[in-house]
């Protein structure tokens, strides 16, 4: 666990402890706990195969852990006694490969998570639909199928699918990584947006620019634990670990920071 | 009915056994020179079509492409009718049961086979010539050592399921009094029927058994055509899913 | 008479046992649909001893002959059914063992769409908190129906044409009556001839509208990966 304020427990929406995740004899999570508070961005570095991605399926029982106990608010999502689909209707999440339903428009697409999932009649999930799509700026695609929109409307559609569950949180799975580069500003953007507007955000990405600006924490991760986190200006500045540094070099080697 | 049932169950059991053995002295092999002999008959005509459709003139590939429509929209019993009975009856041309049984199911295989044969073709990428092409050689040559190779693993997939629907076609041959296994168990099955006390639950019997006989005949091509596929593997070489009729 | 006025004289009666040959074929690919998806489905996503069923199930009907399954379904069960006082009419017998040939093969062409859409899709639609059943419904269910209908079409075609396996069953559809014509008169291979045509043609106008049919509901990005048979 990491030193910063105890927020009061009615503010923490995400809470894990001690998650520990195998595949085979590959230990991919070994212990890691973490928490976050209504309106914090925190943002999940590290090198490839650390468990980042697997933490997040983690908190949405998209993989289901070994060992460790994750709540949502004061919900034990590892608890079998909660229903699964109730808690996973209240976090969002956005995948690498962006996973919208090929057979179905940019609208169908948001619209069928309160159609389906909250028993919202269709003229109001519609409308629905056509805000959250409005607001990260593809209005105009409505109407347009998966395959004919570019790799950066189809996550930003994505992200508006998320966005129309009204969810407590939202889990993002490197959003950036399958995107050619000049478009992945306008995905970027959208969710820099979002965290100024308050959303709950948890984030695995190697962009260190979004990181740097929006993040209220980064967690760096490897080999399956947490082994450093902090705000973004300590972070970057002064890392205490020496993987860290290592990392941290590395990566502005890559990235051009 | 009871009492006789179980005095003549004795005899139910010898009668069954002697089916059996009718099914499988007599029908098996002509079966398997049947599915043996049309398949062979099928891929001659099957390469010669496939061939004509990709590399040949015009005109001709016109001419494939009737035959496999045809050959592939009339329904196999019809074929068969029409070369026995329809030669026999029309022009005088009596076919011995086995050789229209042959022709017609040969005909129809080979319009299957040519297909696959020109999928298979059709797949190779076309890089493939391009890059023998540009190491200077001609197109036959080109054809021969780079196109046919791998046309040849990529049909194997379907080949097999030619083969498999195939044999089980061989059962319609029984229309016209083919002695193959579906026509033996019929006939078995008929002449037990009359025996009286001979309950009609052993039709039941004979039936299943020479469905049985069927699956292990066709697991066994099946496994071998699957064991020739893994002797002419190459790693990274991906064959097309096999989805069968 | 020369062949198109011999062929016009015995066409009236072959059409109307084209019509049995229809409603045979109509039966058995809706009984092998419905059955079809479930056996599909069982074998997807349900539990072990379903899976080996519906595997058991599909190998029988994929091993062994068509003619041999009606076979059993039509003289092999009603001697043991009639005893105890079940009798099914004839037609319904031929249907249903065409069906359950159908479903099988109908299943393996439905197991190959399921299976070839993306796990993502499925990801996705749990990950919002989609039930199992509605995610199979709302988003599995709608493009494995698309992508299935190259197959399905074979499938129907299939159908039509094996249907002339009902000769067997002494059902008055097109093959059967064909026959009765063909040896009534002396004119046998221009009577099967004409038979043949007929099924020609059948095979062409359900295949022109099947091809339509997919061209209908196609959706940019939904690529069939069509076989052909």
């Amino acid at each position: 666990m990491n030193e910063s304020q105890s927020p009061p427990s009615s503010d923490v929406i995400l809470r894990v402890e001690g998650l520990h995740k195998s595949y085979g004899d590959n230990h991919v999570l070994r212990g890691v706990s973490m928490q976050l508070c209504r309106g914090e961005t925190k943002v999940i570095i590290g090198p490839s195969g650390t468990g980042k991605s697997t933490l997040l399926r983690c908190v949405n029982q998209l993989s289901v852990p070994d060992s460790g106990h994750v709540w949502l608010g004061d919900k034990e999502i590892t608890s079998r006694y909660e229903n699964i689909n109730h808690l996973r209707a209240e976090i969002g999440f956005v995948f690498q490969s962006f996973n919208l339903f090929t057979h179905l428009t940019a609208l169908a697409n948001v619209r069928l998570g309160p159609m389906k999932v909250k028993g919202m009649k269709k003229s109001a999930a519609t409308q629905l639909a056509m805000e959250e799509l409005e607001q990260v700026g593809l209005g105009d695609k409505a109407d347009a199928y998966p395959a004919e929109l570019s790799g950066g409307q189809q996550q930003r559609v994505s992200i508006a699918r998320a966005l129309a569950m009204s969810p407590q949180l939202i889990l993002f799975d490197e959003p950036t990584s399958a995107l050619d580069p000049e478009l992945i500003g306008e995905v970027l953007e959208v969710m820099v947006n979002l965290a100024k507007d308050g959303m709950t955000m948890l984030v695995v990405s190697h962009e260190m620019g979004f990181a740097r600006s929006v993040s209220d924490e980064i967690i760096f991760m490897e080999g399956g634990n947490i082994l450093e986190q902090g705000p973004p200006e300590d972070f970057f500045t002064s890392p205490r670990e020496a993987r860290t540094r290592e990392f941290l070099s590395k990566i502005t080697e890559l990235y051009g920071e | 009915m009871r009492s006789s049932c179980s005095a003549l169950k004795g005899v139910g059991m010898a009668t069954i056994w002697q089916s059996l053995e009718l099914m499988i002295v007599k029908g098996l092999p002509n079966t398997i020179l049947l599915t043996l002999g049309l398949i062979a008959g099928g891929l001659a005509l099957g390469t010669l079509i496939a061939f004509t459709q990709v590399y040949g003139y015009r005109p001709l590939r016109w001419l494939c492409k009737g035959y496999e429509q045809l050959f592939r929209g009339i329904p196999v019993l019809v074929l068969i009718l029409i070369f026995h009975s329809g030669l026999a009856r029309s022009f005088n041309i009596q076919l011995p049961a086995f050789v229209s049984a042959l022709i017609a199911l040969a005909l129809r295989s080979g319009a299957y086979q040519s297909q696959i044969f020109r999928g298979a073709i059709q797949s190779v990428p076309q890089g493939q010539m391009m890059a023998a092409r540009a190491l200077g050689m001609s197109k036959t040559k080109g054809i021969l050592r780079v196109i046919l190779p791998q046309a040849f693993r990529l049909s194997i997939p379907p080949w097999t399921n030619e083969f498999s629907s195939v044999l089980k076609d061989t059962s319609i041959a029984s229309a016209i009094s083919v002695l193959e296994l579906t026509k033996q168990a019929t006939l078995s099955y008929t002449r037990l029927a009359v025996i009286p006390g001979f309950g009609a639950q052993w039709t039941l019997l004979i039936l299943l058994l020479v469905a049985l006989i069927y699956l292990i005949l066709t697991y066994a091509g099946n496994a071998a055509l699957g064991f020739l596929e893994n002797r002419l593997r190459i790693p990274g070489f991906e064959t097309k899913g096999r989805i069968e009729r | 008479m020369n062949f198109f006025e011999f062929a016009w004289s015995i066409l009236p009666q072959l059409l109307e046992a084209t019509k049995l040959t229809l409603w045979i074929t109509g039966g058995s690919i809706a009984l092998g649909f419905v059955t079809g998806i479930f056996l599909a489905l069982g074998r997807v996503y349900g539990p072990r001893p379903i899976q080996w069923l519906t595997s058991a199930y599909i190998a029988f009907f994929r091993g062994t002959p068509l003619l041999v399954q009606i076979t059993i379904v039509y003289f092999g069960l009603p001697p043991l059914l009639n005893p105890l006082g079940i009798h099914i009419p004839r037609i319904a017998a031929a249907v249903v063992g065409f069906g359950l040939n159908s479903a099988a093969y109908q299943a393996e062409y439905f197991r190959g769409a399921v299976q070839s859409i993306q796990s993502g899709q499925m990801l996705a639609a749990r990950s919002m908190g989609l039930s199992r059943i509605k995610s199979i419904v709302f988003v599995i269910l709608p493009q494995a129906l698309r992508l299935v209908i190259p197959s399905w079409s074979n499938e129907l075609i299939y159908t039509i044409k094996y249907s002339s396996l009902a000769y067997f069953l002494s059902l008055q559809e097109l093959m059967f009556v064909g026959k009765k014509l063909s040896l009534r008169t002396a004119r046998t291979f221009e009577t099967y001839i004409v038979v043949a045509l007929i099924y020609l043609v059948i095979v062409l106008v359900v295949s022109w509208f099947l091809h339509r049919l997919e061209r209908r509901v196609r959706v940019p990005g939904l690529g069939a990966p069509g076989e052909h048979r």
